[in-house]
């Protein structure tokens, strides 16, 4: 591949474009000037750190090392999903339903794409499997985040509806159907939306990424397109999958809407 | 049924026949409720009264099992531990002092085979059988509490829990109201009714009940 070779320099020649946004900052006031280089320092050792452990994840093909790094970003995913709702599951269903299902949605995702779209010898490989699960994890996150939040937010919000169709006679998969729909909707609209846009308003990162690399554009558009159905698909799955545990864990056997397992 | 009765002890209908006991409240209690054992026969009415927030409401939602709640319930002799919930709630339906609605138009709380019916009680109780087809928004709340009640009706349930259910009902619908209960009463149903003013139910009431803060329920003299 004829990608151009990036040297320290040319980072800190980038860098020093920061310096202008630290001088707009002192010169009105803005007060960003600290948080600003946080942010950089964070963002440079963060990557950096990264790269020296996917370097020494890719030197090896173990599947367990593969696995093990899986499971640890879906446990990042877990966390910040449920750091991004403000109303959530009490205990550690307020992690898990999340964690849960972004798991098997990213997981079942990715071992489909590699075992059979990518098929790298041995499909496990960790350059494959890692950045794919990453991206799916990335955007499926963010939809079971707005879905979950969304169904809580409603299921308190509309409690007395959900209650009154209970207290009719209709079971909870009945009454809280609504909420599911409202809930699945609001954490889909961003995958569909990026869809939408893909190539028009905004060049896809990956897609940028490979065509810098020296890919031929055709083959970064076919991979781009792969990718998005790869996240539309796990989000779909990731976004079904915790709106029905969370609607089992919100409402009991007896059929009763359970509002005190709420996280308060 | 006998079984039954004698672990009531005394708690039995003064008036009504023991063997006529449609629901059988015993042993009900949670953390907010302590109510007595009591019986409700058929086409009888029980008054829950006490002052606000004392616990009438979680009476009502306990017996409908709404809220998780110990000891149990039986509606002809059958215990709700052994009935599906939704079952138990078409049989024995709660309705709040103030419905909710999930639908956009009053038509959209029946199913298609209660339309007929939910139209004719609309007409008894003054709304007109046009009513069926008032988006809920826009409903007053007289409108709401008797679309309320009627939405429960319509399902022919055989015990009605009644939060409040005409306080907010000028004289002249509160007296279609008090007429439809006292048809619902001669068709069998039992009515339990927890409010201030209990109007007409007061008279019918064979079974008195009151609610002391904490939700201490006990029976009342009378």
């Amino acid at each position: 591949m004829n990608y151009v070779v990036l040297d320290t320099g040319d980072v800190l020649i980038a860098a020093a474009l920061l310096l202008i946004n630290g001088a707009i900052s002192v010169a009105l006031a803005l007060g960003l000037g600290r948080s600003l280089l946080v942010a950089a320092v964070r963002m440079v050792v963060q990557l950096a750190l990264v790269g020296l452990a996917l370097r020494w994840i890719f030197g090896s093909s173990s599947p367990w090392l593969t696995l093990g790094v899986a499971l640890i970003m879906v446990g990042f995913a877990g966390y910040e999903a449920m750091a991004r709702q403000e109303q959530r599951l009490a205990g550690a269903w307020g992690y898990g339903v999340g964690a849960m299902a972004m798991g098997f949605a990213g997981l079942s995702v990715t071992v489909l794409a590699l075992t059979a779209l990518l098929q790298p010898d041995p499909w496990f490989q960790p350059r494959f499997a890692i950045p794919i699960l990453g991206m799916v994890l990335g955007n499926c996150m963010t939809g079971v985040a707005i879905a979950l939040n969304q169904f809580l937010t409603q299921a308190k919000q509309n409690r007395h509806a959900v209650e009154a169709m209970l207290a009719l006679g209709y079971p909870r998969d009945q009454a809280l159907a609504p909420l599911r729909r409202l809930a699945a909707r609001a954490g889909m609209i961003p995958i569909i939306n990026s869809m939408a846009a893909a190539g028009v308003v905004f060049l896809p990162g990956m897609m940028t990424g490979q065509i810098l690399a020296g890919v031929e554009p055709g083959q970064a558009v076919k991979y781009q397109m792969v990718i998005m159905f790869l996240i539309a698909g796990g989000t779909g799955i990731g976004v079904l999958l915790a709106l029905l545990g969370a609607s089992r864990r919100l409402s009991d056997d007896r059929h009763r809407l359970r509002l005190d397992r709420l996280h308060s | 049924m006998p079984g039954l009765e004698r672990a009531t002890g005394g708690a039995v209908l003064a008036r009504g026949a023991p063997d006529m006991s449609l629901l059988e409240v015993r042993g009900l209690h949670h953390q907010r409720l302590r109510c007595c054992d009591f019986s409700v026969a058929a086409g009888t009415v029980a008054t829950v009264t006490g002052p606000s927030g004392a616990g009438k409401t979680q009476l009502l939602r306990a017996i409908a099992d709404l809220d998780p709640a110990a000891g149990e319930v039986f509606l002809n002799g059958a215990g709700r531990a052994g009935i599906a919930a939704p079952h138990w709630r078409r049989q024995v339906s709660y309705v709040a002092a103030t419905p909710a609605w999930w639908g956009a138009s009053v038509r959209d709380h029946f199913e298609p085979d209660q339309f007929d019916g939910a139209a004719r009680l609309l007409d008894d109780a003054g709304l007109g059988a046009e009513a069926l087809d008032w988006p809920v928004d826009r409903l007053s709340t007289g409108e709401t509490q008797r679309i309320g009640l009627i939405r429960a009706v319509a399902r022919s349930p055989q015990a009605l829990l009644l939060d409040e259910p005409t306080s907010g009902l000028d004289e002249d619908s509160r007296k279609r109201i008090e007429r439809l209960f006292e048809r619902l009463l001669g068709d069998g149903v039992a009515i339990i009714v927890a409010a201030h003013h209990h109007g007409r139910l007061e008279e019918l009431a064979l079974t008195r009940l009151g609610v002391a803060p904490g939700g201490v329920v006990t029976r009342v003299a009378g």
